[in-house]
């Protein structure tokens, strides 16, 4: 089985963020970077899969060339390569991303069975991607996925809506964008480190068609303060304790 | 929040371990109305405490942060919060094996008992997890262990508060420190302004940023240390307790494993330095662990993940271990590779505890109490005063590059005579082209060039044969030539000039200049203008602060001379007792004074050939300075030598100093003139001389009494240290600094060896000498007397040692070399009645 596992390298925020003097992206000259969780659930799928069908996994990313450290953290979780359509790093719109992707996905010499990716990405959360892919390689498409089985070519796709559970079945090729919850990703191992330092990571060039959505400014929502509330310690504290437990339900 | 006072006697900032720590020893000394504030939550504010790997190892090179570190795990056990786990160095090379030769030397001369050298078979006993096959042996301290640093700061301002002595305010920011004529008025937080007498500075990484807002600067760069913690480990499934193997620091590869419940952590001081600016670290808001934890960069590890496969393959191979946690995790890096303790040198009541670790985070913050409620602590921290900088060590990329050098140095074996690579050549003496002509081999000294010896003289080597005492073993052949010994001789033969411009040079002047300096010294100095007066400056315990001259210029103009590593701090001593109404000043000339020295029996035949002065014996008697004509220029000349030579020291503006230089060069030449540099005039000389040198024999926890230094009368007038002073002159000694003659440097493998200070001082069968306050003999000095033909020791002993002929023994690279006492006291070993110095 072979498997196509689009990522997206984000930043990694705290409980605020600041953003650039000219309001159009998150200012990242003091924090780090990510995978969009979802992601990595996607490759951790991907993963286990292979584990069962035997294949490989290919990650696509469309993003700057540092974004190879996140495609090196997913080749040391178990992907086999990986290919980066690099760009200058500022944002590009979800029907831009998704044609790139497609196509590399497309010309890529290996056939993939599955294409799997995070239903949004963390950052701008446009929750296209998966669909537009799915559209442009002509493959049908499940979303926002939290169980998945695959067997005789089949995808079983589970999916919560409410507290209703719908469950898909869909023939492979296919495009299927899931959500935490799915598994539980593991930890890179430092034997698969040193392996994903020998893994391939292919540069591609792909045109960037021009934006169809475009971003004018970017807003920090006003949010009450979420800032940890310290109940105490000791005795005293475990009563506090007890009590939110019981304001909220679960004692 | 809780609601900050408008008034305190000081306000902490930092409620990390150094924080915590101050603010324990300030109430615990009595002191009240103190406030602590951190802008971030407690009990983790956020800084580097909150994500440190906890970890102590004793051993250390330095006897000052070995005391630091002993007195903090005394303080972490009495408060329940330290496990005894045990710590093994491990060794990959045989240069390591001899280096752990040498911790083993420093843990015992500085009072860690619990240390012992290890086979590799011995480690896989006691770490089964390691792969013994690729170590030579390592180095084990059993006392070693792993603290909660966390809960001990939460007991301690717990301490405090109880005291009622403390208010603590989490989640408060310090906006503003306000300055007022040099001294601190109040801080202004975003919960209020706090008017106070005190503030220390104990926030780790973020101290530039604070002490900015004073106008003056703390020269430490935030810097990335890697760590990565990896499990569930199946091995560790079983473990009763969060620590139950003993750290193990694999030293060649600059990293560390250790078991921590179920997982194992693996850190670095391998990689490349990441050093960043303030500036670049996010707020507690913006961070998505905590401010001091960035993101791992797994390219800077890769090669730290094959030396931890190699070391512990079974765990670190097993592909069922993931890495559960792994940062960039911010510290405190200072060029020098010290802490910043002490009062800032231009803002009164503004304090540093900067640059501390976990090991030493308790003992700091006793140190600084006690310094800030007594005026002294109880141990000697001298190497790590704030004030020992020169200006230019403040510069960005001074602290980038020498930060960025000594990054790696952190398990390095590092050689107590290595000179930085980094911006060197930056502050250099008007006399370094003449210098570099000489092929002068460079030391830094203060940040100074200063000749150590000069190549030109090698020639000198061979003239003087085994007098040189050559050396053979590589260790002691490092930074040393015997070219150093060849220039001792021939001073003592005919002459050498000396550029001394390294000097710290400052003038005390003004109405109440006498009583200023009257005050910080101990020796008479309402003397008669125109006297050179060697005097020790003591702490109000009575130890060492230095130990200086000073020149009595004029009625009230007196003009101090000191050493260049240390001169800025000794300058300071002076400063604190300057009057506030301004009827005395201190102005520092270091940068524009250079310094030339020119002894030996020829000296005054060189100097009279050029000078039309009265410079005789009589004319210009010893300890006596006067301005001289020398050619076309006016220098201010003293009789007075740290060699025990007759001779001079000549002071002049720095822009003629080469003028001075080539007269006096083309006048010794008929003379035997060398250029000699300080490996002689500053080592060897003052060794056989028996003179005392501040850092190694004086500092403040051996008084003047032990150090044979008393003097016949004490002075009627006040001076700081004068009360235990005049105690320590009715009590015997506790212990007597000696002099020691090693009598056979031959090593068990047959080679000569030479130690270089600071080794152990034992009886011939091995034992300690520890005398009863519980210090123990160590060398303080070591090394060549030439014109004895010995290698001499000086070492304080316990009164029932300190007698001549007594036989000792110093250990040294695992050998145990004989020793005898030749001297007790001060009475110079060679020229005893210092003929040479007074003809």
């Amino acid at each position: 089985m072979e498997i196509a596992v689009c990522v997206k390298r984000v930043p990694l925020v705290g409980s605020t963020f600041i953003l650039t003097d000219d309001a159009m992206a998150i200012d990242t000259s003091r924090i780090g970077a990510t995978l969009s969780p979802h992601e990595e659930n996607a490759v951790e799928a991907a993963v286990r899969l292979i584990e069962v069908h035997g294949g490989s996994i290919t990650l696509f990313s469309v993003g700057s060339a540092q974004a190879e450290e996140q495609l090196r953290e997913q080749l040391a979780i178990g992907a086999d390569r990986a290919v980066l359509i690099e760009t200058e790093g500022t944002e590009i719109d979800s029907q831009a991303t998704a044609a790139v992707l497609a196509q590399a996905i497309d010309q890529d010499t290996t056939d993939f069975d599955l294409v799997l990716l995070g239903t949004e990405s963390a950052d701008s959360g446009g929750y296209q991607t998966g669909i537009r892919i799915a559209h442009a390689l002509g493959r049908p498409v499940v979303t926002n996925v939290k169980g998945l089985d695959i067997t005789d070519n089949k995808a079983t796709c589970e999916r919560a809506v409410g507290a209703i559970r719908e469950v898909y079945e869909v023939q492979l090729p296919a495009v299927i964008s899931v959500l935490d919850g799915l598994n539980i990703p593991r930890y890179p191992s430092v034997p698969g480190r040193i392996k994903a330092r020998k893994k391939p990571v292919d540069r591609l060039s792909i045109a960037i068609p021009e934006p169809t959505t475009i971003r004018t400014s970017l807003r920090v929502p006003q949010s009450a303060d979420k800032g940890a509330i310290n109940l105490g310690s000791g005795q005293q504290g475990a009563k506090a304790l007890v009590e939110v437990f019981k304001q909220i339900g679960v004692m | 929040m809780s609601a900050l006072p408008s008034k305190a006697k000081v306000v902490v900032i930092g409620a990390g371990i150094v924080g915590n720590s101050v603010v324990y020893h300030l109430a615990k000394l009595g002191w009240k109305d103190i406030v602590q504030v951190d802008k971030g939550p407690l009990p983790n504010p956020g800084g580097s405490t909150g994500h440190a790997s906890n970890f102590i190892f004793p051993v250390d090179h330095s006897k000052e942060i070995s005391e630091l570190t002993l007195d903090s795990m005394r303080q972490y056990k009495e408060f329940g919060v330290f496990v005894e786990s045990g710590g093994i160095e491990v060794a990959r090379t045989p240069e390591r094996m001899q280096e752990f030769h040498r911790r083993l030397q420093s843990a015992r001369a500085f009072g860690i008992d619990h240390s012992s050298l290890l086979t590799p078979e011995e480690i896989k006993a006691i770490v089964p997890y390691i792969d013994e096959t690729i170590i030579l042996g390592g180095f084990q301290t059993t006392s070693a262990g792993v603290v909660d640093s966390l809960r001990m700061g939460t007991l301690m301002r717990e301490d405090a508060i109880e005291k009622g002595a403390l208010t603590v305010s989490a989640n408060t920011e310090v906006l503003d420190i306000v300055v007022e004529d040099d001294r601190i008025k109040s801080v202004v937080t975003d919960n209020g302004a706090i008017e106070c007498d005190y503030v220390v500075i104990a926030t780790g990484c973020w101290g530039p940023k604070l002490a900015a807002m004073t106008g003056t600067s703390i020269p430490l760069t935030p810097a990335v240390h890697q760590m990565k913690d990896i499990g569930p480990v199946p091995m560790f499934l079983d473990a009763k307790s969060d620590i139950e193997y003993p750290v193990v620091r694999d030293m060649d590869s600059n990293m560390y494993e250790r078991q921590h419940g179920t997982g194992l952590e693996i850190g670095s001081y391998a990689h490349r330095p990441i050093l960043y600016k303030v500036e670049d670290i996010p707020s507690n808001a913006e961070a998505a662990l905590s401010p001091t934890e960035f993101p791992f960069t797994q390219e800077d590890f890769d090669l730290q993940d094959e030396h931890a496969l190699e070391l512990m393959p079974e765990i670190v191979g097993d592909e069922s271990i993931g890495e559960k946690y792994a940062i960039n995790g911010l510290l405190s890096l200072i060029p020098d590779g010290m802490p910043i303790l002490g009062e800032a040198p231009t803002v009164k009541g503004l304090w540093s505890a900067s640059g501390v670790w976990i090991k030493e985070g308790p003992g700091v913050g006793r140190a600084m109490a006690e310094d800030m409620v007594l005026g002294v602590s109880e141990i000697d921290w001298h190497g790590e005063e704030y004030s020992r900088f020169q200006d230019f060590q403040f510069s960005h990329e001074y602290i980038q590059a020498r930060c960025a050098e000594g990054f790696n140095k952190m398990y390095g074996i590092v050689h107590p005579s290595e000179q930085w690579e980094s911006l060197r050549g930056i502050r250099v003496s008007p006399l370094y082209e003449r210098e570099k002509a000489l092929g002068a081999f460079f030391f830094e000294a203060g940040g100074m060039e200063r000749p150590q010896w000069y190549e030109a003289n090698a020639p000198l080597v061979a003239k003087f044969g085994d007098a040189v005492m050559p050396r053979t073993a590589e260790w002691e052949s490092r930074w040393w030539s015997p070219i150093i010994n060849a220039e001792h001789l021939q001073l003592r033969e005919t002459c050498a000039i000396a550029d001394l411009t390294a000097f710290v040079v400052f003038d005390v002047t003004g109405p109440k200049a006498l009583d200023v300096v009257q005050h910080s010294v101990v020796r008479q100095m309402d003397v008669a203008v125109g006297k050179t007066i060697y005097t020790p400056v003591l702490a109000p315990n009575g130890g060492f602060k230095a130990d200086l001259t000073v020149m009595r210029l004029g009625k009230n103009h007196f003009r101090v001379v000191t050493g260049g590593a240390h001169g800025m701090a000794d300058k300071k001593a002076f400063a604190n007792n300057l009057p506030a109404d301004g009827t005395a000043h201190i102005s520092d000339l270091t940068s524009g004074m250079a310094t030339i020295g020119l002894w030996g029996p020829n000296a005054r035949k060189v100097l009279e050939s050029i000078t039309t002065d009265d410079v005789s014996n009589e004319g210009f008697p010893f300890a006596s300075n006067r301005l001289i004509e020398i050619g076309n220029l006016r220098v201010l000349a003293s009789r007075i030598s740290y060699v025990g030579e007759l001779g001079w020291e000549l002071y002049l503006p720095v822009e003629t100093a080469v003028a001075l230089w080539d007269m006096i060069w083309e006048a010794g030449a008929v003379h035997g003139l060398i250029a000699a540099g300080s490996g002689a005039t500053a080592g060897t000389g003052r060794l056989e001389k028996s003179y005392r040198a501040y850092g190694n024999e004086l500092e403040t926890s051996y008084n003047m009494v032990e150090a044979g230094m008393v003097f016949p009368k004490v002075k009627a007038q006040d001076f700081v240290g004068k009360q235990a002073y005049v105690k320590h002159r009715s009590e015997e000694p506790i212990a007597i600094l000696c002099s020691l003659f090693i009598d056979d440097h031959t090593s068990s493998t047959g080679e000569k060896r030479y130690p270089l200070g600071w080794e152990p001082i034992v009886t011939r069968e091995g034992e300690l000498l520890i005398d009863s306050k519980g210090r123990r003999s160590f060398a303080n000095s070591a090394g060549s007397a030439p014109s004895l033909g010995k290698h001499l020791v000086m070492s304080y002993l316990p009164p029932e040692y300190a007698k001549v002929g007594q036989e000792l023994a110093i250990e040294y690279m695992g050998d145990r070399l004989p020793c005898t006492v030749a001297l007790v006291g001060s009475k110079p070993l060679f020229d005893p009645e210092n003929e040479r110095v007074r003809s």
